[in-house]
């Protein structure tokens, strides 16, 4: 979805405002929905590439005016709401009205350290050869998916070489909408900066992690 | 909208070192972060021992430390850089960080030719086992936007400048694999300990922002 998460480009934002020996969390409740939201996550009922769709389904006006945090709880409310977990009431007077629905699982306190030690792989048995190797020239494909996709709007349709194999991963575009992980072969493609940009930047080049469905074999130049 | 104007993913309106929200009255985030909470604890759905377990880990024990250390060894020992760059993910995990949005490493060495950058451009990608939670400036737009477009006009405002021969590389974390800078080794280091060369590493300097510290910034830091 061409959401305002997508930045890559912008200009308009101005400077970078670093903050000298940041703590973690700035604020109490931020912790609580780091936390929380880790801990929905382990329950199973989504996958974070659903999380990640959820927070860039927030109008842009609202993203952009709201803390990352703040973002967070948003996109676990909506997910809340979308698998039936929670009613909007519910979430807003924070007292349990229905039944609880069946989760897969809940972590518990012992299996926290564990599980974040373990993490989740995304590396899968790869379905076949992969298309492409090191040193090939590729082009992004053009895709505007309403929904969830990996490419940023700024190396859509750009020429740039291989210069990474990660394997099979899975595909965000399918898990993201219940399609199932549907592995691919994921390269980081390295792009000349003035392909992206033009004149218009400082940068030498730019790599980006694509799956292969969003490679093509570039097209033929111009007669 | 929002009390948290400071940290808001857009253009920031206040200074980002402006926190002040501890000890004051309950913010409305407070209050429907702590609803949620209460419900969810209430279906069932997490344990509210888990979240202080995962608050204390992300709070406490990871963090760019962590990093550091990965970063000494390979100044340290020729033998180990390799293997990080062969494959960070096991050489990372032989120091017994693994995991969570650390699962697909690679490390990045940076070179009197070459200097990497790292950004999420979509949304916050950041290997935690080995740097902790990203900072606010890098899951803000200002950030995000610009990092792809005129990584060198970033650099100036973390307060400095490559020289102009130098390629700046740009890594966007579009997928799960998740990148470390290996930054070069300071002038005037020899001899000293991995532990002593891991004091040097900042956080920065990992991410592609900053450089590590001299052993005369050190002493600076003493005074």
């Amino acid at each position: 979805m061409n959401g305002a998460q997508d930045l890559g480009g912008m200009q308009a934002f101005g400077p970078v405002q670093p903050e000298a020996d940041e703590p973690p969390f700035h604020v109490n409740w931020e912790r609580r929905v780091h936390a929380l939201t880790l801990a929905m996550g382990a329950t199973g009922k989504w996958n974070i590439d659903m999380s990640r769709a959820a927070r860039e389904s927030l109008p842009p006006a609202q993203y952009l005016s709201s803390s990352y945090y703040e973002i967070w709880f948003e996109g676990l409310r909506k997910l809340l709401l979308a698998t039936g977990l929670a009613t909007a009431e519910e979430i807003e007077t924070g007292v349990s009205m229905t039944a609880a629905a069946p989760i897969p699982r809940v972590l518990m306190a012992d299996q926290v350290s564990a599980s974040l030690l373990r993490g989740n792989p995304v590396d899968r048995p790869a379905p076949g050869e992969a298309r492409f190797a090191i040193g090939d020239v590729v082009q992004t494909r053009q895709l505007h998916p309403l929904t969830h996709t990996r490419l940023p709007r700024y190396c859509r349709g750009k020429r740039g070489q291989i210069v990474a194999l990660h394997g099979a991963h899975v595909c965000p575009d399918t898990n993201a909408t219940g399609q199932g992980e549907q592995p691919q072969w994921l390269y980081t493609v390295r792009f000349g900066a003035a392909e992206l940009w033009g004149e218009n930047t400082t940068a030498s080049s730019v790599c980006v992690d694509c799956w292969e469905r969003y490679l093509e074999i570039p097209n033929a130049p111009a007669a | 909208m929002s009390h948290d104007d400071h940290h808001v993913v857009g253009p920031a309106r206040h200074h980002a070192g402006a926190h002040d929200h501890e000890g004051s009255a309950l913010s409305e985030m407070d209050l429907r972060v702590r609803a949620l909470e209460s419900l969810l604890t209430e279906k069932g759905y997490v344990d509210p021992a888990a979240l202080d377990i995962l608050i204390e880990t992300y709070e406490h024990k990871v963090g760019p430390h962590n990093g550091a250390r990965v970063v000494a060894r390979a100044w340290s020992d020729p033998a180990y850089r390799q293997w990080l760059l062969d494959d960070a993910t096991s050489a990372i995990a032989s120091l017994g960080y693994t995991g969570r949005q650390g699962e697909h490493m690679v490390a990045l060495e940076n070179t009197p030719a070459v200097h990497n950058m790292v950004v999420c451009t979509l949304c916050s990608c950041y290997p935690w086992p080995v740097l902790g939670l990203p900072p606010v400036w890098y899951k803000s737009a200002p950030y995000r936007s610009r990092a792809v477009i005129d990584p060198r006009g970033v650099l100036k405002e973390f307060g400095f400048e490559l020289p102009p021969d130098v390629e700046v590389r740009v890594w966007d974390s579009t997928a799960e694999v998740r990148y470390l800078v290996l930054p070069m080794r300071p002038p005037g280091t020899d001899g000293m300990s991995e532990r002593a060369l891991a004091e040097l590493v900042t956080r920065d300097s990992m991410i592609g922002t900053g450089l590590p510290k001299t052993p005369d910034d050190r002493k600076q830091d003493a005074i």
